[in-house]
């Protein structure tokens, strides 16, 4: 069964560029453009992993995460957090959160796709 | 076939395109000084955005000054840095040289080095602590030089290290404790304490120093790192640190690649907690306690903060249209999920496990998500007031006109959302107090003017959501009740007796007794035969309450509560003659307990109160439903005084009081047929079927018994005021 990857983030070109990656790599690949949209698609689907972004309008990945864990259907799910953010405090924050892992942007899709793997197992 | 990433590409442009324009509106406002945290979030935003969407492309030039600029910004939305006017014109040039590296980029030629190096001191200059970006620049070039080493196997680091302190640590107010959570914050950790030194209790130097720790930390960090923690301490303690190198993909794990990529395997935040409490019994130290429980209160701060930011941005929220009719069936189908859940957890009291078992508690996280599914389901049917006070400026202008008086409208909470139902329903009753608040409760212009007023009157119209019901006030600033005129006239249409002795309060709530109209002339607008009577009725008949408050010259406020659903009811269980029943609260004035002298039997089955001055019909309850043939001894029951639609009272006896309970309503007509004096049923905990009293059948009806035996109340009155 393939895997099914929700990515969330607000610029267009990152999801883009994510579909592309994941696709190629044989996932199915959803998106939601920031954290209430991602909570919406959420209600009709049970991606295995969720990458999600930090700085996003409306709702922001924090709080995804955090909504996230609190869906008893959904706590199980990885949530990778992919992002510019350097700082230690945004990355505690996350961890807090309830966020599996922390990749920092640039990312390079081959890893990215090795660290889904590794996280949808 | 065309290149996916050249398109993509061009999708990044055009983003940065609506970016660049959204920073320069926003940092345009700012400069006006609107610089509330949502003008500057999208500021940081636009720029945050287009840094990490130049870093898929590689545009470092484009990547490391957004990233400065960036930093700058966090710096406002973060408040160690103010947005002065100069800092803001250095962040429009910025916006302006970002808008030229995007044009380079795109372009692919290299952007002006000299401008850039330029800017770059000016956000120095402003950064007052120039060094927090160079800390965070440095961090940035670190994870370059990461993927410069372009590491393709994976690499764990696991540090041993052994910390042990010397006297003179303690002696210089060091705190072991703070050192020890520094350094899980490197990493994974295993903390061990070692007490083999500890000398027996009576050899024990108090000042002395015997312990040390063992730790094992799986982090990527280098040893200096490490040593930088306890750079204060250096020379107060022993510290061997050793390194081994694993290999392993596990929680923890942090993996660099080439492109800048880094990717961190987090530890699982409960992993950490357990360590947190292994470590907390090894140090027994109350300091620590309070350090632990900061961060999470932050936290969930925090949370609040994203809930508020999405509350006030929920214009733009998708929205499905859906039947009514499966909203209805859904919410019926979890009426039947809370009775259900309720009977579990009686039969799971009732079977004698404790509170405190597994399976308790497992019931109470259930009655928690019952609940929350029983809002959130009836969230749906939730509308806010906007479309009814939508309506209200027009009909405010006509009556005005109609009037020849000056009014305006204020309204006040649109957005407080009410089940559709209420909304629908309560539109004619606010027309009709709206109408009134401007045909009574306002005077002409030229009484205003001579009063000292403004000619123009005001109307306020609003909304708000009080101990779970809805409240909207009507208030004007006119004359207020005409406390005189309305007793007069409540003596002339033989509502009360001449020598009443009614208070302010009492007074002013003869209004909405039926058939009571002030008007000196029934006008146009306000008395086409309804007056305030039935405002109350459609308001009761909603489960709500009126209410008016005056301030004689000063103006008057109407007050209607209203439950915010009406599939489920706030009601009080009572019992009668071994029935459990329901009567609702929203109907009920006080609760008594009757006393022989007060109670004066008419003929018939009729027995009345005497309260306060006046006389209130009484009526069993249990006897009224059938279920005993005998009056009840009024002083072996508790009464409830309640009110009917048509603002009748009556005291209702019953056996026993249980309490307030919020029930489930479910219809008799759907599941078995009408029943006088029975407005709904419920099923209780137990399992057992409840009716819900209809109190106007039941007031109504003795109020015609009343009406009949009217003559002989008179009598009586005079009889026992001659007694």
């Amino acid at each position: 069964m393939s895997v099914t990857v929700l990515t969330v983030d607000d610029s267009r070109a990152m999801r883009d560029m994510l579909q592309h990656s994941l696709a190629a790599a044989g996932f199915r690949v959803i998106q939601a453009e920031d954290g209430l949209h991602g909570l919406e698609v959420l209600a009709s689907e049970m991606p295995d992993v969720i990458v999600t972004d930090i700085n996003m309008p409306r709702m922001d990945g924090f709080g995804f995460i955090k909504a996230i864990r609190d869906d008893i259907l959904r706590r199980a799910t990885p949530v990778l957090v992919l992002t510019t953010e350097v700082d230690a405090e945004k990355k505690n924050r996350a961890r807090e959160a309830g966020a599996t892992g922390w990749i920092v942007k640039p990312f390079d899709p081959e890893k990215l796709v090795e660290a889904i793997r590794r996280v949808a197992a | 076939m065309e290149d996916p990433l050249a398109a993509i590409k061009i999708t990044f442009f055009q983003e940065c395109d609506e970016q660049l324009s959204e920073l320069e509106s926003g940092l345009l406002a700012m400069e006006n000084g609107i610089a509330d945290s949502e003008t500057v979030n999208a500021v940081f935003r636009a720029v945050h955005s287009m840094k990490g969407g130049a870093g898929i492309f590689g545009f470092d030039t484009l990547i490391s000054f957004a990233h400065t600029f960036e930093t700058a910004l966090d710096g406002v939305r973060s408040g160690t840095l103010s947005a002065t006017a100069p800092v803001i014109a250095v962040f429009l040039r910025a916006a302006d040289l970002l808008a030229d590296l995007v044009r380079a980029a795109r372009e692919n030629t290299a952007g002006d080095e000299a401008r850039i190096n330029a800017l770059r001191m000016e956000f120095d200059k402003i950064n007052n602590s120039a060094t927090v970006d160079n800390n965070v620049s440095a961090e940035l070039s670190d994870s370059i030089k990461e993927n410069q080493r372009n590491s393709d196997k994976i690499e764990e680091k696991l540090w041993k290290i052994i910390f042990t302190p010397d006297s003179t640590l303690y002696l210089n107010a060091n705190e072991t404790t703070f050192l020890l959570r520094d350094v899980r914050r490197l990493g994974k950790t295993n903390i061990e304490i070692d007490q083999s030194r500890l000398p027996k209790l009576q050899d024990l130097d108090a000042e002395g120093a015997f312990l040390s720790w063992n730790i094992t930390l799986e982090s990527d960090c280098s040893e200096s790192d490490i040593r930088d923690l306890f750079e204060f301490v250096e020379s107060d303690c022993t510290l061997e640190i050793s390194l081994e190198i694993t290999d392993g993909f596990k929680p923890g794990k942090v993996i660099t690649g080439d492109n800048g990529f880094k990717f961190e395997f987090f530890t699982p935040v409960d992993e950490e907690e357990i360590q947190e409490s292994n470590l907390l019994h090894s140090m027994q130290s109350d300091s620590e306690v309070k350090q632990l429980e900061v961060p999470q209160a932050t936290t969930s701060l925090a949370i609040q903060n994203i809930k508020t930011k999405a509350d006030s941005a929920n214009v733009a929220v998708a929205t499905i249209r859906v039947d009514l009719d499966r909203v209805d069936r859904m919410i019926d189908l979890v009426g039947e999920l809370v009775i259900n859940e309720a009977m579990l957890s009686q039969r799971v009291l009732e079977a004698g496990i404790a509170r405190s078992s597994g399976v308790a508690m497992a019931l109470e996280e259930l009655e928690h998500l019952t609940r929350e599914i029983q809002d959130s389901v009836m969230a749906i049917r939730a509308q806010p007031v906007r479309s009814v006070f939508q309506r209200m400026p027009r009909l405010v202008r006509e009556v005005a006109t109609m009037t020849n008086k000056q009014v305006k409208l204020i309204t006040e909470g649109e957005s407080t959302e009410v089940d559709k139902t209420v909304i629908e329903r309560i539109s004619d009753p606010l027309t009709h107090m709206i109408r009134n608040a401007i045909d009574h409760g306002l005077e002409s212009t030229e009484v205003r003017l001579a009063s000292g007023k403004p000619a123009e009157g005001t109307v306020k119209l609003t909304a708000l959501h009080r101990s779970g019901r809805i409240v909207l006030e009507v208030s004007d600033d006119g004359a207020g009740i005409n406390r005189p005129r309305v007793r007069q006239k409540a003596i002339e249409n033989g509502l009360i007796s001449s020598d009443a002795q009614l208070t302010d309060e009492e007074t002013d709530n003869l209004i909405f007794l039926p058939g009571f109209s002030t008007a000196a002339t029934l006008s146009n607008i306000s008395g086409r035969g309804v007056g305030m009577d039935v405002v109350r009725q459609s308001i009761q008949a909603l489960g709500g309450r009126i209410s008016i408050s005056s301030w004689p010259g000063k103006g008057s406020t109407f007050t209607l509560s209203l439950p915010l659903t009406l599939a489920v009811l706030d009601g009080m269980v009572v019992s009668a003659h071994g029935h459990t029943l329901i009567i609702p609260l929203g109907a009920i004035m006080e609760t008594l307990k009757p006393r022989r002298k007060d109670v004066f039997p008419l003929d018939g089955d009729l027995n009345v109160l005497s309260l306060r001055g006046g006389y209130v019909p009484i009526v069993d309850v249990a006897f009224c439903l059938g279920y005993r043939s005998q009056y009840v001894d009024p002083e072996q029951s508790v009464a409830l005084l309640v009110e009917g639609e048509g603002g009748s009272r009556a005291v209702l006896l019953v056996d026993e009081i249980h309490g307030q309970k919020q029930v489930v309503i479910k219809s008799l007509e759907a599941n078995y047929q009408a029943v006088k004096g029975i407005a709904a049923a419920t099923v209780m905990g137990d399992g057992r079927v409840a009716l819900i009293v209809d109190v106007d059948v039941v007031v109504q009806r003795t109020g015609s018994d009343i009406s009949k035996n009217l003559n002989e109340l008179r009598h009586l009155e005079v009889s026992v005021g001659a007694a």
